[in-house]
């Protein structure tokens, strides 16, 4: 287990080199200079030839990408141009908000979408299946902001019960992390069904069956905890997704996280933030997937990392 | 066995259908048979004559939204088929217990191979943790797996084939139920192991006065085993008769066309002496008459037109064939 840790771990250092090549020179095919936005559209030519120098602009693309591993290696992920802080610290600052939000989200999906699949596996095509179909058809269609809005309408503005935005107390997760959930829980008892139905067909289930064991243990030990095996893996990709993915919510939210700091670092192109809190979702991404990986061993004993 | 006292099971006018895409198919068309205490009863037929269905039926394992069951099946004076749901299934697993033909995919691959034995042994013989264990593991080596206790904490990919229809089998037995139905027990093995798990089913089988439903299209394994035989075709009983009798003087000339097509050594290993020619009909389209006529060598003409009625005779024989009916 240690060995295949420290391999999986190692093998994190060639993804994120490649995600930092392609970002490197995907960033720098953008039209729009860095200097200009940053020295304002009022700034003479000479202040933009000063500041794309001292932002080092002016050299090679293969040097400037040189500097830029040098420093990875130091930890040290530059300055934001946009704020003048080190880019760490920015990202610092915004990565527990991300990661509270998407860890709130994904738990109300589980919470809710596994056991709306499990029902509606059991008795598929009733009307609970149905019911069930039809909601995740909403979850999975409704625009976001859309969603985070009306919420937003509802229990804000109308009832006043919940904060509209910001951060702070328990209160102001609840609306961003049900805007957030509403696709993954969707998308999750959707998997939910179709695995268990797939399980609930296997001869394991039929001799369980025959061995006179309640309904209620057939389904959640002998069918659930197999038809886990894929749904954890759909939970972990959507954990990753989730980590980048709430650009949305966190805008109308006005939730402090990393979607939206990527987000108005593109506007500003601001290279040094981009390609900073774009690394760090590649190691967060593959750190989730890692996770996911080491949990089959527990969930499934045919898995064995030695 | 026993004849004397009344069968363990009746099972009268059973049918069983589908709801299919194309139509309802008629798996089991009205079939009959009894089952006495301690004896073992061969059901054999090719494959898809319905044999399974028979068994699933029985016990009422097929999903009830795409499966019904008409007819009566009479357990110890109840007819299972009216039974509540919940009094059915404490029937399944203490009394009548099934032993299933794929012995990779019947155990659930995520529990030990003791724990799906000692969870029978918790509900039905309400045992405590320890104790539904120790006796998991005696059963264990009861079906003769070598080192039982390591065995029983193991997956079940860990075990072979073989080791595998040992567990399942000590997984039916463990709560010594009066009537196992044994679909194919060895169908899916290597023809040693096939040997070894007949040697043991029978072995088992002699220490107890439990009955056997021994379902399988070889007949070398009914010779060995049963008692007295059914034969299926196309869903329905066309032959009943003691081991021997049948054997020797098969009435029904789908059981001769069984009989001719056992394999026999030659120098050259096994091989099928005839096959019946012709395949078994579709249970969409069944043939006019008698359900065999496309595929008999004997045909008369009464047999396209008219279904032969059950013929029983000689005290413990039956046969529904024109041939039986005309002497
Ligand atoms: N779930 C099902 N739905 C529709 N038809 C079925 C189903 N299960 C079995 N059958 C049909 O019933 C017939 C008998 O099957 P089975 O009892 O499995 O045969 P066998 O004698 O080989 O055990 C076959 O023709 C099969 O196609
Ligand atoms: S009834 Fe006729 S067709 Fe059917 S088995 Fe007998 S002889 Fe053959
Ligand atoms: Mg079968």
């Amino acid at each position: 287990m240690i060995h295949f840790l420290m391999k999986r771990l190692l093998s994190i250092i060639p993804v994120l080199l490649g995600i930092s090549l392609l970002l490197f020179f995907m960033l720098r095919m953008l039209p729009g200079d860095p200097a200009q936005v940053l020295a304002g559209q009022m700034a003479s030519p000479e202040d933009v030839r000063i500041i794309r120098i001292q932002m080092g602009l002016d050299q090679p693309l293969y040097i400037q990408y040189g500097v830029f591993l040098k420093r990875l290696v130091h930890l040290d992920l530059g300055v934001s141009a946009r704020t003048q802080n080190p880019v760490i610290q920015e990202i610092w600052a915004r990565l527990p908000n991300t990661i509270l939000l998407a860890l709130c989200a994904i738990t109300l999906a589980c919470l809710f979408g596994i056991p709306a699949g499990v029902v509606a596996a059991i008795r598929p095509y009733s009307w609970i299946d149905y019911l069930v179909t039809l909601a995740s058809l909403f979850g999975i269609s409704m625009p976001v902001f859309w969603l985070g809005l009306m919420l937003m309408i509802v229990f804000s503005i109308t009832l006043q019960w919940l904060p509209a935005g910001g951060i702070g107390t328990w209160k102001h997760l609840v609306l961003p992390s049900i805007t957030l959930a509403s696709f993954v829980v969707a998308f999750i008892a959707r998997m939910t069904r179709s695995c268990m139905l797939e399980v609930l067909s296997q001869d394991y289930v039929t001799t369980a069956r025959s061995k006179g064991l309640k309904e209620k243990v057939i389904i959640v030990k002998h069918a659930l905890k197999n038809a886990l095996i894929p749904i954890i893996t759909v939970v972990g990709l959507q954990f990753g997704l989730l980590l980048g993915g709430a650009v949305l919510t966190e805008t109308v939210f006005a939730w402090p996280g990393l979607g939206r700091l990527i987000v108005d670092s593109i506007l500003a192109r601001d290279y040094a933030m981009i390609q900073g809190s774009i690394l760090i979702f590649g190691l967060l991404y593959t750190l989730v997937n890692l996770l996911v990986d080491m949990t089959y061993a527990f969930v499934d004993p045919r898995v064995r990392y030695d | 066995m026993n004849r004397s006292e009344p069968p363990l099971l009746s099972v009268r006018n059973m049918i069983t259908s589908f709801h299919t895409h194309d139509g309802i198919v008629n798996a089991v068309n009205g079939i009959d048979f009894d089952i006495f205490p301690g004896e073992t009863l061969g059901l054999v037929g090719e494959s898809g004559c319905g044999k399974s269905v028979t068994a699933m039926s029985v016990l009422r394992l097929l999903n009830p939204s795409s499966a019904t069951t008409l007819g009566e099946v009479i357990f110890k004076g109840e007819n299972l088929l009216d039974m509540t749901p919940e009094k059915m299934r404490l029937i399944r697993g203490s009394e009548i217990s099934m032993i299933f033909q794929e012995p990779m995919t019947s155990l659930n691959p995520i529990l030990t191979v003791g724990e799906q034995i000692a969870e029978s042994l918790r509900l039905h013989e309400k045992l405590d943790q320890e104790k539904a264990w120790e006796k998991a593991v005696q059963m264990l080596k009861l079906v003769q797996i070598p080192s039982p206790e390591i065995r029983a904490g193991q997956y079940p990919h860990k075990l072979s084939g073989g080791m595998r229809q040992r567990a399942m089998i000590a997984m039916a037995l463990c709560c010594s139920p009066c009537l196992v139905f044994a679909d194919e027990p060895t169908t899916a093995l290597d023809v040693t192991i096939q040997a070894q798990i007949i040697r043991l089913l029978d072995h088992l089988k002699k220490g107890s006065n439990m009955s056997v439903v021994l379902i399988t299209h070889d007949l070398g394994v009914i010779a060995r085993m049963a008692a007295r035989v059914v034969v299926m075709y196309a869903g329905k009983v066309v032959e009943e008769a003691p081991v021997v009798p049948l054997f020797h003087d098969p009435r029904h000339p789908y059981t001769r066309g069984l009989l001719n097509s056992i394999p026999v050594l030659k120098n050259d290993g096994q091989t099928r002496l005839t096959e019946i020619p012709g395949i078994v009909p579709n249970l969409l389209h069944m043939p006019e008459g008698c359900s065999f006529h496309p595929r008999c060598s004997r045909v008369m003409d009464i047999c396209t037109k008219k279904s032969p009625p059950m013929v029983h005779f000689m005290e413990n024989r039956r046969a529904a064939c024109w041939l039986v009916s005309d002497e």
